[in-house]
């Protein structure tokens, strides 16, 4: 066991996903945190410390958002921290209520992520200008989607990848998403319409990415002895990994992400994880666009370099394959409310592996499982494994 | 998503309903200027740039040479100890063809925007700059030679626009 | 290695840029219903919480201390007191104002927080002064904290 204590998830919550909801973020998040506490049959009194992720103050509009959204996640009067790593930040939350937890500091701790994304128009994109360089990158014209764009063509001809392979992942994430009561974009599409919807940044079109959404996700961790008193069925935090990679992107070989193979070796060793396609029963890789779970998957070791496009055209990564992945549907389905989006990916493992998924439950009784969130300016990678 | 909640709580409005008035809202508009400081390492790369070269930092440890140029190696995790020239040709190491401006509204033309690796620096080492004079978009490939078209001297102004774009050059 | 001592940034070399963003806040589920009641009727309204009692001026969905949800509301009534207050000399960006402006925060009777607003119609203030809200007239409410021009000593 690592730290002092061995850390369970006994709750977890979230909101409808969408391009626009009315309630303001501290009231998103109130409510996925209280639904976390009711599934929990815990009430805020017990719990000691709450960690907030939430992505760049730009989305709501709001600086310090943290301290902004602190009460709606039930820090009043409590040791509350905040936590922001991009993209990676719903990953990376749970991770740090993980530490809160096996430190032996806390016996619990609410984690709580959020976005509202809809604040900021006409396109939350335009806040995305300020995370380049200024002197370097931003007088040329830098657009958020770009580096996507160059990433997905650098991993597509290094390996010789076509675009109809990518696009299932999209058809695939799209269609979970029609069992997922929560999602924005579920749907019945096709590759062609991938291939036909409207160029963005060639490679990257239309289909092939995940919308701008509000929302908010949470999850109530707590160590073994709580775990014990308030549930028969917890779900343990075996293994956390994390890691960032050069920021001089332009520098990094993009076919590849490193960052997220070191994350993963990190939780992989804690949980005792020697063959991660074989052990691991379901995953829930971060795609906010479509080639991005193939990229991850590779990075995740759930197979070679390469080969995540050949598994996917298989048929392996479907809900009843060997690996299913983003059996939620995934950003692509569910919507992308950036921490709130990775915070329901470890939602999802959670009630996949307590067998709650209904529609959505992978079969044959997964019993480990595996989240993901990759952010800052492509390079931070955050990993979490879960076990029954 | 557990089958244990029957609802999941959030209230949809549509965009129109912020224009016609169903939703309440206050708008906002920050008024946040800034002035950002070129640095040691960057300030000479444009006065370089000026001059019409490119300036690259070296470490004597790992022997990078290093474009951007900066004071540290962050892998070695020591000051840089040396400068040199790098040239202004390279490959194309990935690209886009844009048909969004940063707003995300569409754009009439596309723009292009690739990774160049300098000839002269370290493997992989690259800036991000535009590519023009390529004709048609769908010919243009990862690992095509580039090099860059400078502004007049007269009109430069040491800034990463000195080099307006780079072109595609025949082998 | 040298670093250079500069006191004014823009005798070193720089870009000069902005941040170009517009935000429109959604007022929320409880926002709502709060300038609702300001606009439409003129009332001030709070939640109250059915565990602690507390009254939360302005009103929110959820008890931060007990997260229950809030659906009794209450006419907290237009009348406060200034619980502290500044007087502003200058504007935003460093300007001298013409008048110099009193700015409170008003606490309502039995209600937990308050309202940040104006003080109107008198020079003086001092802390727990007695104070009401003036409504803008119906016409020009538009379900926003300035709905209330300002709050006037009672008489």
């Amino acid at each position: 066991m690592f730290g002092k204590k061995r850390v369970a998830i006994v709750g977890a919550g979230v909101t409808l996903f969408r391009r626009n909801l009315k309630e303001t973020g501290k009231e998103l998040s109130f409510h996925a945190a209280k639904m976390a506490l009711e599934q929990a049959g815990m009430e805020l009194r017990d719990i000691q410390s709450v960690v907030m992720g939430t992505a760049p103050d730009a989305f709501d509009g709001v600086h310090m958002k943290g301290e902004y959204l602190a009460d709606g996640a039930g820090a009043y009067h409590k040791p509350y921290t905040r936590v922001f790593v991009g993209g990676g930040t719903g990953v990376f939350a749970p991770l740090a209520g993980w530490w809160h937890v096996a430190s032996g500091k806390f016996d619990t701790c609410l984690v709580v992520c959020e976005e509202k994304m809809s604040s900021c128009y006409p396109h939350p994109q335009y806040a995305f200008t300020t995370i380049f360089d200024p002197i370097l990158e931003r007088p040329i014209g830098m657009n958020l989607i770009w580096i996507f764009a160059l990433e997905m063509n650098r991993y597509m001809h290094k390996h010789n990848i076509k675009k109809e392979d990518i696009a299932l992942v999209s058809v695939k994430n799209k269609r979970n998403a029609l069992d997922n009561p929560i999602a924005q974009l579920a749907a019945n599409i096709t590759v062609e319409d991938v291939l036909n919807s409207e160029i963005m940044a060639w490679p990257v079109q239309r289909l092939d990415v995940s919308p701008t959404s509000d929302g908010a996700a949470a999850a109530v961790l707590v160590s073994e002895d709580i775990a014990k008193e308030v549930t028969d069925n917890p779900v343990w935090i075996d293994g956390v990994g994390w890691c960032i990679d050069s920021t001089y992107w332009t520098d990094r070989d993009l076919y590849y992400p490193d960052y997220v193979e070191y994350a993963a070796r990190m939780a992989y060793k804690m949980a005792g994880i020697k063959n991660p396609p074989k052990e691991i029963d379901v995953a829930e890789p971060y795609d906010p666009f479509d080639y991005k779970e193939l990229h991850h998957m590779e990075g995740l070791l759930l197979c070679k370099k390469g080969e995540a496009p050949k598994l996917t055209r298989e048929g392996v990564t479907q809900r009843d394959g060997d690996l299913p992945t983003c059996p939620s549907g995934g950003l692509l389905g569910c919507g992308n409310p950036i921490a709130a989006a990775g915070m329901m990916k470890v939602c999802e493992i959670f009630w996949q592996l307590r067998g709650e998924a209904g529609k959505r439950q992978v079969p044959g009784d997964p019993r480990t499982g595996v989240a993901q969130a990759w952010g800052d300016l492509m390079q931070y990678g955050s990993v979490i494994v879960l076990r029954r | 998503m557990s089958v244990k909640i029957k609802h999941y709580p959030g209230e949809e409005v549509e965009t129109k309903d912020f224009r016609e008035g169903k939703v309440l809202f206050e708008s906002f508009r920050p008024k946040a200027k800034y002035a950002w400081s070129a640095g040691i390492a960057i300030s000479r790369f444009l006065e370089e740039l000026k001059n019409g070269r490119i300036i690259a930092t070296t470490c004597s440890k790992c022997g990078r040479i290093m474009v951007p140029p900066r004071i540290y190696c962050e892998k070695c995790f020591k000051p840089t100890d040396g400068w040199t020239y790098v040239k202004d040709t390279g490959v194309i190491n990935t690209f886009s063809v844009s048909f969004i401006a940063a707003d995300a509204s569409r754009l009439k033309e596309p723009i292009v925007v690739a990774i160049i690796n300098l000839d002269g620096a370290s493997e992989g080492m690259g800036i991000v700059h535009r590519i023009e004079e390529y004709g048609d978009w769908r010919e243009i490939k990862i690992g095509m030679r580039v090099k860059a078209v400078w502004k007049p001297p007269e009109e430069r102004t040491g800034a990463i626009t000195d080099i307006k774009y780079f072109k595609l050059v025949k082998e | 290695m040298s670093l250079e001592k500069i006191t004014n940034l823009f005798d070193a070399r720089h870009w000069i840029g902005h941040m170009e963003a517009d935000y429109r806040y959604t007022l929320g589920i409880a926002g709502e219903r709060f300038f609702k009641e300001i606009k439409e009727n003129a009332r001030i309204m709070g939640a109250k919480c059915p565990k602690c009692g507390v009254v939360f001026v302005p009103p929110r969905l959820y008890c931060e201390k007990c997260f229950m949800k809030l659906e009794e509301w209450v006419d907290v009534g237009k009348r406060g007191e200034v619980y502290t207050y500044t007087i502003a000399t200058i504007d935003i960006d460093g300007k001298k104002l013409e008048k110099p402006q009193i700015y409170a925060l008003i606490k309502f009777e039995g209600a937990h927080g308050g309202l940040i607003h104006k003080i109107g119609e008198t020079e003086n203030v001092y802390i727990g002064m007695k104070v009401e809200a003036v409504f803008k007239p119906p016409s020009e409410r538009k379900a926003s904290i300035n709905d209330i021009a300002y709050f006037k000593p009672v008489k």
